[in-house]
C-alpha cells in the first residue's frame, strides 16, 4: 500500500486540508449559531469564545492550504499538454481508458476518447479552480470579525447573522471546488 | 455612512446581561465594514480576471506570466491579483476607519453585491460568453 509523491499532494490538498475545513466549518457554524442571548453564563461565553476563536482560524487556514496546493501544486499536472501531435491535439489520448504518460487528465477529459467528458472540465474544473479562492478569503475575513468583535455578537443579532452569512458562503465556495475535485479524481485522476 | 468613533454608541449589556462580567469595551465599526468590503472586492477581482482572461488572449497572457514557470497558468495571475486586492484593499480601509464607525449594514450589503457579481463572473456559463 503506497501513495505516488501526486497522489500525496492531493491526498493533502483535498483530504487534510479539505477534512479540516469541514471539521472546523462544523464547530464553528455551531458555534456561531449558539451565540444569542440568555443561552450562555459568563463562565461559558469564556469558554465557548477560546474554543470558535481557534475554529474559525483553523477554518480560514485549511482553506488557504487547499487552494494554494491545489492552484500551484496539483493543478499543473492536471493541465498540462502532454497529448497534442502534430495538428491533433489529443493524439496521445487515442484509446486511453484513463490519463497516462501521453494524456494528461485535462487532455483526456477534453478528448472525449472514453465518452462525453468534455463538460467535466469545461463546466466542473473551470468552476472549482476560480470559486475554490472566494472560500479563503470569505474565511479569513469572517474569522476576522469573529475575533474582533468577539462576545458582543450575543449582543449584535444582525452582525452575527453577516457572520454567518459570509461563513456559510466561503463554505458553498468549497463545497463546489471540494465535490468537483473529488468527482474529477475519479473520473480522470492526477497520477 | 462613517463618523467618529462613538464608545457609547452599543449598549450590549442591555441586550445581553450576561456580558456585564466580561467588562467589554466598544469597539469602532470601522475595521469590521472594512473587512467585509475588502472580502467583496477579493472575490470580484477574481470573477472579473476571470472574464477579462476569457475576453483577451493578452490579458490571459499576462496573468499566466505570474507562474513562474510552474504551469498554473492565467489562474496564478488571477489568484495572485485578487490576494493582493483583498488584502491591501483591507489594510489601507483598515487604518484608515481604524477609529471611525462605518455603517455596518451598508458595507455588508456592498461586499455581499461585489462578492455575488464576482461568483456570476466565475461561472463558466457566463463568463465564456465573453471568450474573445
Amino acid at each position: 500500500m503506497e501513495l505516488s509523491s501526486r497522489e500525496t499532494w492531493t491526498v493533502i490538498h483535498g483530504l487534510v486540508f479539505g477534512t479540516l475545513f469541514l471539521l472546523a466549518f462544523a464547530g464553528g457554524l455551531a458555534g456561531l449559531w449558539s451565540l444569542r442571548p440568555g443561552l450562555l453564563t459568563t463562565e461559558g461565553i469564556k469558554e465557548r469564545m477560546k474554543r470558535l476563536y481557534i475554529g474559525v482560524w483553523v477554518m480560514a487556514v485549511a482553506a488557504w492550504g487547499a487552494v494554494i496546493t491545489g492552484s500551484w501544486i496539483v493543478y499543473p499536472w492536471y493541465r498540462v499538454k502532454l497529448a497534442p501531435v502534430g495538428d491533433n491535439a489529443y493524439a496521445g489520448c487515442a484509446d486511453a481508458i484513463a490519463p497516462n504518460a501521453s494524456c494528461s487528465p485535462r487532455d483526456f477529459l477534453k478528448s472525449n476518447v472514453s465518452g462525453q467528458t468534455d463538460l467535466w472540465h469545461n463546466l466542473g474544473m473551470e468552476w472549482k479552480e476560480h470559486v475554490s479562492w472566494a472560500a479563503p478569503i470569505l474565511a479569513t475575513a469572517a474569522a476576522f470579525l469573529v475575533v474582533y468583535y468577539g462576545p458582543r455578537l450575543i449582543s449584535r443579532p444582525w452582525l452575527r447573522a453577516a457572520v454567518i452569512t459570509m461563513f456559510v458562503a466561503a463554505f458553498a465556495a468549497a463545497v463546489v471546488g471540494g465535490a468537483f475535485g473529488a468527482f474529477l479524481n475519479k473520473i480522470a485522476p492526477v497520477l | 455612512m462613517i463618523t467618529d468613533f462613538d464608545p457609547g454608541r452599543h449598549d450590549d449589556v442591555a441586550v445581553a446581561p450576561e456580558l456585564a462580567g466580561l467588562n467589554l469595551a466598544d469597539k469602532a465599526d470601522g475595521p469590521g465594514a472594512a473587512a467585509m468590503i475588502a472580502a467583496g472586492l477579493g472575490v470580484f477581482m477574481m470573477g472579473l480576471l476571470t472574464v477579462l482572461a476569457e475576453m483577451s488572449e493578452g490579458i490571459g497572457s499576462f496573468l499566466g506570466s505570474f507562474d513562474m514557470g510552474l504551469g498554473v497558468g492565467s489562474l496564478a495571475g488571477k489568484s495572485t491579483v485578487s490576494v493582493l486586492v483583498f488584502l491591501g484593499s483591507w489594510l489601507i480601509l483598515h487604518f484608515m476607519w481604524k477609529n471611525k464607525d462605518v455603517d455596518l449594514k451598508k458595507a455588508f450589503y456592498i461586499g455581499a453585491g461585489l462578492g455575488v457579481v464576482g461568483m456570476i463572473f466565475m461561472f463558466p456559463p457566463f463568463f465564456t460568453l465573453f471568450k474573445g
